[in-house]
């Protein structure tokens, strides 16, 4: 499981191109690592990718912090 | 552009035959859609003989299903697609009294619908390759207006709005949207003219002849190449003087 939040903070740093330690599971995309709206298009295109899943663009609405990610993720590969 | 990978709808005719044929000559792997059956595979054996890897996929750019499998079959072989031109286009021209609901949405649907559709497509590709270029092909009455044209001058004009929006949107990802507005060029869209009116718009043009195919693939050319990469939301008049944008 932790190895998920790794591989998802991991994606985050090159998406956002943001440091590490600023990636904390509390931070919002949008208002702690600067994201735009394309930005977060982009990083929900590349977490499809990551993860072989699809994540609808309702789904892709509601995740906007990095644990909201985390656990988007562990849930679609859970099911 | 060598190696680019370029899509072309409306490549089998007119001015996307030749465009299509121009970006083969500068190196392109060229990937034509047309709804025509026999034209389309015409058109892919000269653009063959030119940039042998390119392909050719008959679609119907107002089917989703058609465009989306068209643009998966591309991506498999090619895995990129780096330029998009949005050509595909038709007239169904009638005085607004007259028009019916069905000639507007057809032609609608052709002309602006479809560019929707393929560039929301092509357009995820082309962010994470940080790289794209799309050419709308407009018209010079999408600017001017033109009796007996409502729908169609309407999905140009509309071409020229979505094509500056899409352009601000994507911006910041290296990808460039513009138009290329042609004025009145010898293809037989404008074969279908009345001889009348054909002299009408001829006195009206300061060059005093059509524009050719290929003066407009010039221009497409230049707008889908690397060199192009700081203009974008631009509109192109290529119409030897008739409009100046």
């Amino acid at each position: 499981m932790s190895n998920i939040a790794e591989r998802v903070k991991k994606i985050v740093v090159e998406q956002l191109g943001v440091e590490a330690s600023q990636v904390t599971e509390e931070a919002n995309f949008v208002e702690d690592l600067g994201a735009d709206s394309l930005d977060t298009v982009e990083l929900v295109m590349a977490l499809e990718e990551e993860f072989g899943c699809e994540i609808s663009d309702d789904a892709a609405e509601k995740i906007v912090t990095v644990k909201q990610a985390i656990e988007f993720i562990k849930k679609s590969l859970d099911g | 552009m060598r190696d680019r990978v370029a899509i072309v709808t409306g490549a089998s005719s007119g001015i996307g035959r030749v465009v299509a044929i121009h970006l083969a000559k500068l190196g392109a792997r060229v990937v034509l859609i047309s709804n025509e059956s026999i034209r389309i595979l015409e058109a892919l054996e000269e653009v063959r003989a030119i940039s042998p890897e390119s392909e050719a996929f008959e679609a119907d750019v107002t089917s989703f299903p058609c465009l989306e499998e068209s643009v998966k079959l591309t991506l498999e072989k090619f895995g990129r697609i780096d330029i998009l031109v949005n050509n595909a286009g038709i007239t169904r021209d009638a005085l607004l009294v007259r028009m019916s609901l069905a000639d507007w949405e057809r032609v609608l649907a052709v002309n602006l619908t479809s560019v929707f559709q393929l560039t929301r497509m092509i357009l995820k590709p082309m962010m994470k390759a940080r790289y794209g270029r799309i050419v709308n092909i407009s018209s010079v009455v999408g600017v001017t207006g033109n009796p007996g044209q409502a729908n169609y001058v309407a999905s140009k004009a509309g071409l020229v709005g979505f094509s500056k929006s899409i352009a601000l949107e994507i911006a910041s990802r290296n990808i460039t949207v513009n138009c290329v507005a042609p004025g009145f060029i010898a293809t037989a869209m404008t074969d279908a003219l009345n001889p009348k009116a054909k002299e009408a718009i001829l006195s009206r043009i300061p060059m005093g002849a059509m524009g050719s195919p290929e003066d407009v693939a010039h221009a497409v050319a230049f707008l889908a190449s690397e060199r192009a990469g700081y203009i974008t939301g631009e509109t192109l008049h290529v119409n030897g003087g008739l409009y100046m944008g």
